[in-house]
């Protein structure tokens, strides 16, 4: 009882943060300090994690599991949020409206993504996902008065209202066939009954409903929309916790649930990988607007990211793990830096946020670290050598080669071809100077703000992995060996 | 650990020159200028004292500085950097050509001279990366990590040039086809470490380990056609050549003297070095082919060059027909070859950064590359037309050049291999002397435009054009300093390629 109450001591803490900020702004409202308790609350989890990693895997309930894995996605999450707490702080110190729920609503969603990344069980499954998701719908429309803001916020409410009711009939009907909801269960009756339609149509149905969140082709439409008019913490947030957490789940799916090793079933994934990917770098190439291109290349990212899952074989672990935490430092980074140049309710900034790619125009000569944080966000999406980015590409075809799939790597060297193209074009822009464009900047005090220190270390540390990789492989190699069921 | 000062050298000058841009426009190109001499005397220091008396027969490797380190164990990746003759050349080259090109840019460019410079020193960083790793992972990453500040080069300092083509679509076109490529690179790399793990058991990338890795000849056909076709982008051989003439166009001066002098030489030295030791059987067996492609490339080149208008694309296209020497000598395979590509690639980068510098010049006075607005240009300018003739005329292979030097042995040496190839080729050579009259009749002869003087050469334009004349003129007249130095590593290289070749005549 004791070591399971350990192990979910993240999680509890993670709840009592949301709690306590919520009895501050009963008491009184105060910004700085709703932040400041949030960050500590987070950390703590963030300690409290780390201190439980001796324990080794335990189960709590038959619900969760809090193995190596878990405590990984754990680490990602928290820290995403933790970035998401120090933009939002210096992206709201100037709007007229409540400040304070907004961190509310954060804490709530990483809770989600805790008990998403720990589960082993439709129900917490579920659970998770609704958690992760509902406080999302607030914080896209946090700045309802921006009609931008309004509309992605509504519009993730909708669609995702639809992927639920996707989720919830596929347990229902693996349920109906099998009895039972639990993950090791559900693979061993798929292992036995594989070729039932109901239970095929379940698990595929099971899968709709995640691929929505992870905006896999053809379920990606809500994305670029959403990316572009929500605010720029909330997408940040969207972008890298709420995915990881939910690809997370998706992994362990695969080993355990979802574990079908026929042919067809991986050519059906491969084919949605090679869409995916081909689709995303595609759409992306004429975006005039930033936010949406990274909406579009994330797209794209997870079509890379499927070719792991396909193969789910030898090194697909390792490769999610790393590619996740390549993707999570580098769009921490991209998009820490268009809410530090967005800075709307500023003097410098306007009204909402600064998303068209003409805003960014000569960013270089008056923010050169900004933009090299930019330049760098950018390299390393694209999967130039000497950043993290590469190291998650690096794997991604190391993958696919060790599998043989030909066809999917060759669609990942097409992909980063056709990638490459809006990657340099958004570089480039930030380096031009055409005088009396219209264009946004950052606060001047922005590099001492906690914002700004987080995106230099985050520039810092994609620069070192793709440098000095070791530690992060060794690491993850740990995590993908002890929790390989 | 001298190998790895060789690297960090320019990266670090590249770093002082952004940083001392707050002093003024002089202070980077000082530095830099500094930082490239050192690398070249550091190099020189190296060459005197070193011994590059041949390799054992059979020996697979001949170097002369080695330094290794562990990096990433979990896939036995090293930081492994070894020297040997070629690539001490190279860097020699490497060098020389960095402190050229930040002279040349004096006065050329005048905006954001630091960040400039910057650029110029990494790229010079990453080719030397490239010419010292034998970790097939550290090559690919420093492979692909000159392309980004080539990028810039291009992209931010380019000309905006002729016919509507802008300078970043011509740097993104550079970018996207060398990227593309590498990464068909990566994928037999990739191929290759997993061939020898599912054999020994073992991940490495080192270059040592993996030559002589037992695998289907099927495999090693596809495996170095993966090394060969990005290789073949760089270099370039004729399908893939489409970026060179757009990015030579619009790149600044600089930009262009480091794409002509070194940039394409990463490429026949990733083939030496690379695709010919580790697939030699395969080498072997795609040889016809390649030097089809070279023939092709020659004549391709020299073609396209008459129907130029634009000074800089012109030259461009002559490159594609000097890569084709090159091509034709490396699939030859012979020693003479082999050390006749050598000599060719210094030649190559002498007499076409000679070029390069000469048409910056000129538009820096004219303010057009466009060699219908030239003509008459002899008698106008001071000098310079004289210097022009020696370039051209080394680049159509006059013997006294060094350009001589290398196609004679390439041509030689690839005889006994290849008499028919050779003997079209040669007719390459009258194409060759077609084009290089071109230049001179277009733009030095003929009614000039204006008549008013538009001045000589200053100090700086006169001791760096001296400074290529000579190198040109004494490697025409006595290359065996340069051939002596390259001997050991091109029987390493030829061994392995006539050994395989054996044992396939043997097998039929």
């Amino acid at each position: 009882m004791m070591a399971a109450l350990m192990a979910i001591s993240p999680l509890i803490l993670v709840c009592l943060t949301v709690i306590v900020v919520m009895l501050s702004i009963a008491w009184r409202r105060h910004h700085a300090l709703s932040a400041v308790i949030t960050a500590v609350g987070l950390n703590a989890a963030l300690l409290a994690l780390l201190f439980g990693w001796s324990q080794g895997t335990v189960a709590v309930t038959d619900l969760l599991v809090v193995d190596d894995l878990a405590r990984f996605g754990g680490v990602l999450v928290l820290i995403s949020t933790l970035a998401c707490v120090t933009l939002a702080h210096h992206y709201l110190e100037g709007y007229d409206g409540p400040r304070d729920e907004f961190y509310l609503l954060l804490t709530s969603a990483a809770a989600g993504g805790l008990v998403l990344v720990s589960a082993r069980h439709m129900a917490t499954l579920f659970f998770g996902i609704e958690l992760l998701s509902m406080p999302l719908f607030g914080m896209l429309a946090y700045t309802l008065r921006d009609r931008g803001a309004l509309e992605s916020g509504i519009k993730y409410m909708v669609l995702s209202a639809a992927a639920t009711a996707f989720l919830l009939f596929g347990m229902a009907l693996l349920y109906a066939m099998t009895g039972t909801l639990d993950f090791d269960a559900l693979g061993q009756a798929l292992a036995t009954q594989g070729s039932d339609p109901w239970l095929l149509a379940g698990a595929g149905l099971l899968l709709v409903g995640l691929a929505f969140k992870l905006s896999i082709v053809p379920f990606h439409l809500w994305t670029p929309d959403v990316y572009q008019g929500g605010p720029g913490p909330a997408t940040t947030f969207l972008a890298t916790a709420s995915k990881v957490a939910v690809f997370l789940v998706l992994l362990r799916l695969f080993q355990s649930a979802l574990a079908l090793h026929e042919n067809w079933w991986h050519d059906l994934l491969g084919v949605i990988a090679v869409v995916t990917m081909l689709v995303g770098n595609l759409l992306a190439l004429t975006q005039n607007d930033l936010k949406r291109l990274l909406g579009y290349s994330s797209i794209a990212h997870f079509g890379y990211l499927l070719v792991a899952l396909v193969v789910n074989d030898g090194l697909a672990v390792e490769t999610v793990g790393i590619y996740l935490v390549t993707y999570v430092i580098t769009t921490l980074g991209a998009f820490g830096v268009v809410t530090l140049v967005s800075s709307p309710y500023t003097p410098t900034g306007g009204p909402a946020d600064a998303s068209s790619l003409h805003h960014y125009r000569g960013l270089f000569w008056r923010r050169p670290y900004l933009t090299a944080v930019m330049t760098v966000s950018m390299l390393s999406l694209a999967g130039i050598p000497f950043t993290a980015g590469f190291i998650g590409k690096f794997y991604i075809i190391a993958v696919g080669v060790e599998a043989h799939r030909w066809w999917l790597v060759g669609s990942v060297v097409l992909g980063s071809a056709i990638g490459l193209y809006y990657y340099l074009r958004v570089m480039v822009t930030l380096f031009l100077h055409e005088p009396g464009m219209q264009s946004r900047d950052a606060t001047h005090d922005w590099a001492e703000r906690a914002g700004g220190m987080v995106v230099l270390g985050v520039a810092t540390l994609v620069i070192l992995l793709g440098l000095y990789p070791t530690p992060m492989i060794d690491w993850v190699h740990w995590v993908a060996g002890n929790s390989a069921y | 650990m001298i190998l790895v000062w060789l690297i960090l050298i320019p990266f670090i000058g590249g770093l002082l020159c952004w940083q001392a841009e707050r002093f003024g426009d002089r202070a980077p190109r000082w530095i830099a200028l500094a930082t490239m001499l050192l690398e070249l005397v550091m190099v020189l220091g190296i060459w005197a004292g070193s011994d590059f008396s041949l390799p054992a027969q059979g020996a697979t490797h001949a170097w002369v500085l080695e330094w290794q380190a562990d990096w990433i164990p979990r896939f036995g990746i090293k930081l492994h950097l070894a020297l040997d003759g070629l690539s001490l050349l190279m860097i020699a080259l490497t060098g020389l050509l960095g402190a050229m090109a930040v002279v040349c840019s004096w006065n050329e460019i005048v905006r954001r001279v630091g960040f400039f410079h910057l650029n110029l020193l990494w790229i010079l960083g990453g080719v030397v990366g490239v010419f010292l790793s034998i970790d097939l992972f550290l090559f690919f990453l420093f492979w692909e990590m000159m392309l980004v500040p080539m990028y810039f080069l291009i992209a931010l300092w380019g000309h905006s040039g002729s016919k509507g083509s802008s300078r970043i679509g011509a740097a993104t076109k550079f970018f996207i086809y060398t990227q593309a490529s590498g990464l068909m690179m990566l994928i037999a790399i990739l191929g290759l470490v997993f061939v020898h793990h599912s054999a020994t058991g073992v991940y490495t990338f080192a270059y040592g380990d993996l030559l002589n890795t037992p695998m289907d000849p099927q495999v090693a056909w596809w495996l170095m056609l993966g090394f060969f076709v990005a290789f073949a982008v760089k270099l370039p051989v004729v399908p893939l050549h489409g970026w060179l003439p757009d990015a030579h166009a619009q790149a600044p001066t600089a930009g262009s003297v480091d794409l002509a002098g070194i940039l394409l030489k990463t490429a026949a030295y990733g083939m030496l070095r690379f695709a010919l030791p580790l697939f030699p059987e395969a080498s072997q067996a795609f040889a016809p082919v390649a030097m089809t492609l070279g023939l092709i490339g020659i004549f391709y080149g020299a073609i396209l060059a008459c129907g130029q208008q634009d000074l800089k694309r012109l030259i461009a296209y002559t490159s594609i027909s000097h890569m084709g020497f090159v091509l034709i000598g490396i699939y030859a395979g012979t020693e003479l070859a082999l050390q006749g590509v050598v000599a060719l690639m210094v030649a190559h980068a002498f007499s076409a950064a000679g070029l390069f510098i000469l048409s910056g010049q000129l538009y820096e006075r004219l303010h057009t590359r466009d060699m219908r607005q030239m003509g008459g240009l002899w008698g106008r300018i001071r000098g310079l037309p004289g210097f022009a003739l020696v370039f051209v005329a080394a680049s159509l292979g006059l013997p006294g050049t060094a350009n001589f030097v290398g196609e004679f042995m390439v041509m030689f040496g690839s005889f006994g291999v290849a008499p028919w190839t050779v003997a079209i080729a040669s007719v390459g050579l009258v194409l060759a002397a077609v084009y290089s009259l071109f230049i001179m009749q277009r733009v030095y002869y003929g009614p000039p435009q204006e008549e008013s003087s538009l001045g000589g050469l200053d100090r700086r334009e006169l001791a760096l054009l001296f400074g290529i004349v000579a190198l040109v003129i004494f490697f025409g007249v006595y290359p065996q300093p340069m051939l002596e130095t390259s001997a050991g590593a091109m029987q390493v290289v030829q061994q392995s390629f006539q050994q395989a070749g054996a044992m396939m005549g043997g097998a039929q």
